[in-house]
C-alpha cells in the first residue's frame, strides 16, 4: 500500500464518516491535518529523486488494461501540497454551516488529490468528475444568490464543464487508441508515455489530438472563449467551494495538459496552427479578461475574473513549451492556487460580516481590522506578482522561458504574445490596487463595520499567506522537486 | 440436475400459486408473495450447482453456454427483485385491482422468468419465438393489472396492439429467413448466409423483419413509441420488470441472432451492421433528447431506458476486436449487469414515493435528502450511474461501448452517443438537484423498512463495486464471448 493511497482515501473516508454522523469539524480538520503532514512527509522523502515515486498498482481489468495505479513526481507532489493546504484552510474557515459544507469540501479535495496522484488516465478523469459533482450541487443549493439565479449559475457551470469533460474524454480516448500499441488498449499513463516515446507521431498528426485535449482541458481551466462560466460560478459559490475550485480543481486542466498532452504529444503545441490558436485564446484571457476585471464593481467579481485572467500566463508556458516556462507554470499554478484561495476566503468573510462587496459602499476597513488588511494585502500583492511572493517567481520564469529562443531575427508570434502579455501584469496591478484602496482605505460608509477575526479564525488565512511568503522567498523548495525534465 | 429443470420448476410453481389462489381465495397475499420469492431464491441458489448436460433430443435447439447461464442468473435476480418490489408496493397496488387481489402479480413473474431463462438458451428461431411469446403475453396481463387505473388499462391496450403487431412482423421475418436459408437454427442460418447461392434480397428482408420485431421488444427507434406511455401507465414493479427483464430477454435473442447474421463472410453482414449503427444512433438520440424536457420521473426513466437500449444496440454493432477482451455479446451482458441495479433503484424510489402518497414528478422528490438521507444517497448513486459518471458501474458500461465504436472508427455513431450522454447528464442531475433542494419543504420523514434499506443498500454497493472493481464480472463474461465467437 502506498502512502498516496492513504492520502487519497482519507478525505473521502472522512466525508463518509461525517455523513454517517461523526462530529463534522473534528473529523474534517483531523483528516486534512494528517493529509497535509503526509504530503509534506512524502515531499521530504522525494527530495533529490526524479521520476515517479510511491508507485503502487492494483489491476482492475486486463484488457483494456485498467488499474488503480498511484504514483507521484515533483509536479504531482506540488499540486498535492496545494490541495491539502487549501483543503485545510477551506475546512478550517467554515463557521456555523450545515455538515454538507464539510462533506463537499472533503469530496472536492479528495477528488482533486485522486486526480493528481493516480497515474491511470481512467482514474485521473474519474476523480476529477467526482470532485465536480459536489461543486455543482453546492452552487445550486447553497450559493450566495436568489434560488433561481444560483440554479441558473449552477446549470451554466454544469453545462460548460460537462461539455468540456466530454470533449476531454473524446481526446483521451483518441490518445489511448493512438498510443496503446497494437495488441491491447491500455489506460496506464506510463505505458502510453513509453509508447509515445518509442514511436512518436508526426507533428501534423499530433496537432489535432493536442487541440482536442486543449479544448477539453482548456474549458475546465476557463480558457478564453470558454471562460464565461467561471466568473459567475466563483462569485456565487459558497466560500469553501470557491476556494477549492478556483484554487485547486481548476488546476486539474493544466495538470492534465502537462501530464498527459505534453508528454504524449511533445510537438503538438508548437505546430503553427495550434500554437497560433492557443496564443490568440490566451491573449483573450489576459487582455480581454484583464479589461473586464478592471471594470468590475464588486470585489467578488474582481477576484473571479482575475482568476480567469491569470490562467492566460500558464497557457503561455504551454505555447512556448520550454523547460523553464513549464517549470514556471507549475510554480504559478501553486502560487495562484494559494493566493486566490486566500483572497476568496477573506472575501467570503467580508461578505458575511458586511453584507455587501460593492466598491461604492465599502471603504476604510484598514482602521478597524488591521490584521485582516495585512492578510488581504498578501493575497492581492501576490496576485499582482510582487517579488518575494511565489507568483512573481512563476510569472518571471514563464516570461523568460517563453522569450528564450529570441535571436536577432524578426520577432515570432510567440514573442509578440509575450510582449503583449506583459501588459497583463500592469492590468493586475491596476485592478488589485484599486480593489485594495476602495475596500481598505478612505472612509467607511456608516453601518459597514467589521473587526479582525479571532486568532483561531485567523489561522487558516495566516497559513496560506505564510506559504506564499516562504515559497516566494525560497522558490527552490518547490523547484528542487522538479529535477527531471517535465 | 440440469439447469433446464429450474425453469420447468419455476413455471410449475407459478401455476401452482395460481391454482392455490383460485381455490383458496382467503390466502394472504404476503404468503403468496413470500412463496414466490422463496421459490425464485432457491432457483438462484441452485443455479451454480446445476449441470449443463442435456438429453440428446434437446441438443439441437437448446444450449447451455456461459452467456445462457449469465442471462438465466440475471433473469432470476431481476424476478426476485420485482417480486419483492411488488410485495413492498402491495398496499398501494391493491387499491387498483379487483377485490384487492394480487395473486397473478406473484405467479406471472415466475412464468415470465422461466420464459426468459428458456430464451437465453435458444438455438433456433422457434425456441426464440415460443418463450418470447410466453414472456410477452404474460406482460400484457401484468401491464394492465391495475384495472381500476385508466392509465394502466390504456398502457395495457397499447402494449397489446403494438406487441401483437410486432409479433406478426417477427413471424413474417422468420418465415422469410426460413425460405431464404432453408434453416431455422442459428448455425444453419449462419452457414447458409456464407453460401453465395443464397438469395441475398430474401435473406436481407427476413433479417430486417426479425430485427424490427425484436427492436420493438427492446424499444429500439423507430419502434420505441410505445415505451413512455406503457412504462408510465404500468404498475411500477411491472415497469421495472419491463425495463430490465424484457429488455435483457430481447438482447440475448438479438445477440444470438446477430451472431448468425453477422458471422464471418455473411452475405448480409454489411447491411445489417449499417442498420444497427443507424438504429442505435437514432435510439440514443430519440431516448435522450426528449427526456430533457420532462417533469415526470417515471416517464424520464422510460426515455432513459430507450436511450440505454441504443447504447446496447451500438455495442452489438461493434463486432469483436483484439484490443478489447469483451466481444459484443459480452459488452451487452456487462452493460445489462450494470443496468440492473441502477434501474431497479430508480423504480424502487418511485414505488416508495407512491407508497407514501406522493407523486412521480421531479418536484415530488424535492427535499428527499432531508426526508430520508439514505434513500437520497442511494438514488443519487443510481442516477449518477445512469448518467455514466466515472467510478460507478454505468460509466464502465458506456466506456466499453465508446471504446468499441472508436476502435472500429464509427465516428458518426460515437458522436451521437456522446451527445446523448451529455443530454443524460442534464436530465438525471435535474432530479438529483431536486433531491437535495431544501427550501420550501416541510414534508415529514419517509420511513423505510429494514428489508428495503438492506436491498437498496445492496444494490447501491453493487453499483460502486462494479464501477471500481469490474474484473470478476468481466472474467465471467469473457469465456462467454469466446464461446459465441467460436460458433
Amino acid at each position: 500500500m502506498s502512502v498516496l493511497e492513504i492520502v487519497i482515501a482519507l478525505p473521502l473516508l472522512a466525508a463518509l464518516a461525517v455523513w454517517l454522523g461523526a462530529p463534522a469539524r473534528a473529523a474534517s480538520l483531523g483528516a486534512t491535518f494528517i493529509n497535509l503532514a503526509l504530503v509534506i512527509g512524502a515531499m521530504v522523502r522525494y527530495a533529490g529523486k526524479s521520476g515517479l515515486a510511491f508507485t503502487h498498482s492494483r489491476p482492475i481489468l486486463d484488457n483494456p488494461a485498467l488499474s488503480f495505479a498511484v504514483g507521484a513526481d515533483g509536479v504531482s507532489l506540488i499540486l498535492a501540497l496545494l490541495t491539502t493546504l487549501v483543503m485545510l484552510a477551506a475546512v478550517w474557515q467554515i463557521e456555523d454551516r450545515p455538515n454538507i459544507f464539510y462533506i463537499a469540501s472533503l469530496l472536492i479535495g479528495g477528488g482533486a488529490l485522486g486526480a493528481f496522484l493516480t497515474t491511470d488516465v481512467f482514474f485521473i478523469y474519474a476523480f476529477h468528475e467526482l470532485a465536480l459533482i459536489p461543486t455543482f450541487l453546492m452552487i445550486a443549493l447553497h450559493g450566495r444568490a436568489e434560488p433561481a439565479q444560483r440554479k441558473a449559475v449552477a446549470w451554466k457551470t454544469t453545462i460548460y464543464l460537462g461539455a468540456g469533460s466530454l470533449v476531454l474524454l473524446a481526446g483521451l480516448v483518441w490518445a489511448v487508441l493512438e498510443f496503446s500499441g497494437g495488441s491491447k488498449l491500455t489506460f496506464d499513463l506510463t505505458a502510453l508515455r513509453a509508447q509515445a516515446a518509442a514511436t512518436p507521431l508526426t507533428p501534423e498528426k499530433q496537432a489535432p489530438i493536442f487541440f482536442v485535449l486543449l479544448l477539453g482541458f482548456g474549458t475546465l481551466v476557463s480558457l478564453f472563449p470558454f471562460h464565461s462560466w467561471a466568473a459567475p460560478a466563483y462569485a456565487t459559490a459558497p466560500t469553501p467551494v470557491a476556494m477549492l475550485h478556483s484554487g485547486v480543481l481548476k488546476k486539474f486542466g493544466l495538470y492534465g495538459l502537462l501530464r498527459i498532452a505534453v508528454p504524449l504529444l511533445p510537438q503538438g503545441a508548437q505546430v503553427p496552427w495550434v500554437q497560433n490558436a492557443l496564443l490568440l485564446m490566451l491573449l483573450g484571457n489576459i487582455l480581454v479578461m484583464g479589461l473586464v476585471t478592471i471594470y468590475a464593481s464588486r470585489l467578488d467579481d474582481t477576484l473571479a475574473n482575475s482568476s480567469v485572467m491569470h490562467m492566460g500566463y500558464i497557457f503561455l508556458a504551454f505555447a512556448a513549451g520550454t523547460e523553464i516556462a513549464l517549470k514556471g507554470a507549475v510554480l504559478l499554478m501553486f502560487a495562484h492556487g494559494v493566493s486566490i484561495a486566500l483572497l476568496f476566503a477573506l472575501c467570503g468573510r467580508m461578505r458575511n460580516q458586511l453584507g455587501t462587496l460593492e466598491y461604492s459602499k465599502l471603504g476604510g476597513l484598514a482602521t478597524h481590522a488591521p490584521a485582516f488588511t495585512v492578510l488581504f494585502a498578501f493575497g492581492a500583492f501576490a496576485s499582482i506578482g510582487l517579488p518575494g511572493l511565489t507568483n512573481f517567481a512563476g510569472e518571471l520564469m514563464i516570461f523568460a522561458g517563453s522569450f528564450a529562443n529570441f535571436k536577432a531575427g524578426p520577432l515570432t508570434n510567440l514573442h509578440w504574445t509575450v510582449i503583449l502579455a506583459l501588459w497583463g501584469v500592469v492590468m493586475s496591478a491596476v485592478y488589485m490596487l484599486r480593489a485594495y484602496r476602495s475596500v481598505f482605505h478612505g472612509s467607511a460608509t456608516t453601518g459597514l463595520f467589521m473587526i479582525d477575526p479571532a486568532f483561531s479564525q485567523r489561522a487558516p488565512f495566516i497559513l496560506l499567506a505564510a506559504t506564499l511568503l516562504v515559497t516566494g522567498c525560497c522558490p527552490w523548495l518547490l523547484l528542487n522537486l522538479m529535477k527531471s525534465a517535465l | 440436475m440440469s439447469v433446464f429443470t429450474l425453469e420447468a420448476g419455476l413455471a410449475l410453481l407459478g401455476l401452482v400459486l395460481l391454482m392455490i389462489e383460485a381455490f383458496k381465495p382467503d390466502i394472504s397475499r404476503r404468503t403468496l408473495g413470500l412463496t414466490a420469492i422463496a421459490g425464485t431464491a432457491i432457483a438462484l441458489v441452485l443455479l451454480p450447482f446445476c449441470g449443463a448436460s442435456l438429453p440428446a433430443f434437446m441438443q439441437p435447439w437448446h444450449q447451455i453456454d456461459t452467456l445462457a447461464l449469465f442471462y438465466k442468473g440475471f433473469s432470476l435476480v431481476i424476478t426476485l427483485l420485482v417480486l419483492w418490489l411488488t410485495l413492498e408496493c402491495s398496499p398501494y397496488l391493491t387499491k387498483f385491482t379487483l377485490d384487492g387481489k394480487l395473486a397473478e402479480m406473484f405467479s406471472l413473474p415466475l412464468i415470465v422468468c422461466s420464459g426468459m431463462m428458456w430464451m437465453a438458451s435458444a438455438r433456433d428461431l422457434v425456441t426464440v419465438f415460443v418463450p418470447l411469446e410466453l414472456v410477452t403475453v404474460s406482460f400484457y396481463v401484468l401491464v394492465a393489472f391495475a384495472r381500476k387505473s385508466s392509465f394502466s388499462l390504456e398502457a395495457g391496450v397499447k402494449y397489446l396492439i403494438l406487441g401483437a403487431l410486432s409479433t406478426g412482423v417477427l413471424v413474417y421475418g422468420i418465415a422469410w429467413i426460413y425460405g431464404a436459408t432453408g434453416s431455422m437454427s442459428f448455425e444453419g442460418i449462419a452457414k447458409a448466409l456464407g453460401n453465395p447461392a443464397t438469395s441475398k434480397p430474401a435473406a436481407l428482408f427476413g433479417a430486417a423483419m426479425i430485427l424490427a420485431g425484436l427492436g420493438f421488444k427492446v424499444a429500439a427507434a423507430p419502434f420505441h413509441m410505445w415505451v413512455p406511455d406503457v412504462y408510465q401507465g404500468a404498475p411500477t414493479p411491472v415497469t421495472a420488470f419491463l425495463s430490465v427483464g424484457s429488455k435483457a430477454a430481447g438482447f440475448v435473442v438479438l445477440t444470438r441472432a446477430l451472431d448468425a447474421f453477422l458471422a464471418e463472410g455473411s452475405l448480409i453482414g454489411t447491411e445489417i451492421q449499417a442498420m444497427l449503427l443507424v438504429t442505435g444512433s437514432l435510439t440514443v438520440l430519440l431516448g435522450s433528447l426528449p427526456a430533457m424536457f420532462l417533469t415526470s420521473v417515471k416517464r424520464l426513466l422510460a426515455y432513459s431506458s430507450i436511450s440505454h437500449a441504443g447504447y446496447l444496440l451500438l455495442a452489438l454493432a461493434c463486432r469483436d476486436s483484439a484490443r478489447v477482451d469483451l466481444a459484443s455479446g459480452g459488452v451487452v451482458a456487462f452493460y445489462l449487469a450494470t443496468y440492473l441495479p441502477m434501474t431497479v433503484i430508480g423504480f424502487l424510489g418511485l414505488g416508495l414515493m407512491r407508497a407514501n402518497g406522493l407523486g412521480e414528478d421531479i418536484k415530488d422528490f424535492t427535499g428527499l435528502a432531508r426526508r430520508n438521507p439514505l434513500l437520497a444517497l442511494v438514488m443519487t448513486l443510481s442516477f449518477a450511474s445512469l448518467a455514466g459518471l466515472p467510478l460507478t458501474a454505468g460509466f464502465l458500461g458506456k466506456l466499453f461501448v465508446f471504446l468499441g465504436l472508436a476502435d472500429h472508427g464509427y465516428w458518426g455513431a460515437l458522436t451521437c452517443a456522446i451527445v446523448a450522454a451529455a443530454a443524460g447528464f442534464y436530465y438525471y442531475f435535474k432530479t438529483v438537484l431536486a433531491i437535495y433542494t431544501t427550501e420550501g419543504t416541510d414534508t415529514p420523514a419517509l420511513p423505510l423498512g429494514v428489508a428495503t434499506k438492506a436491498v437498496a443498500g445492496l444494490l447501491a454497493v453493487t453499483i460502486v463495486v462494479l464501477g471500481v472493481y469490474p474484473k470478476p464480472l468481466q472474467k465471467v463474461l469473457m469465456p462467454a464471448s469466446a464461446a459465441v465467437v467460436a460458433k
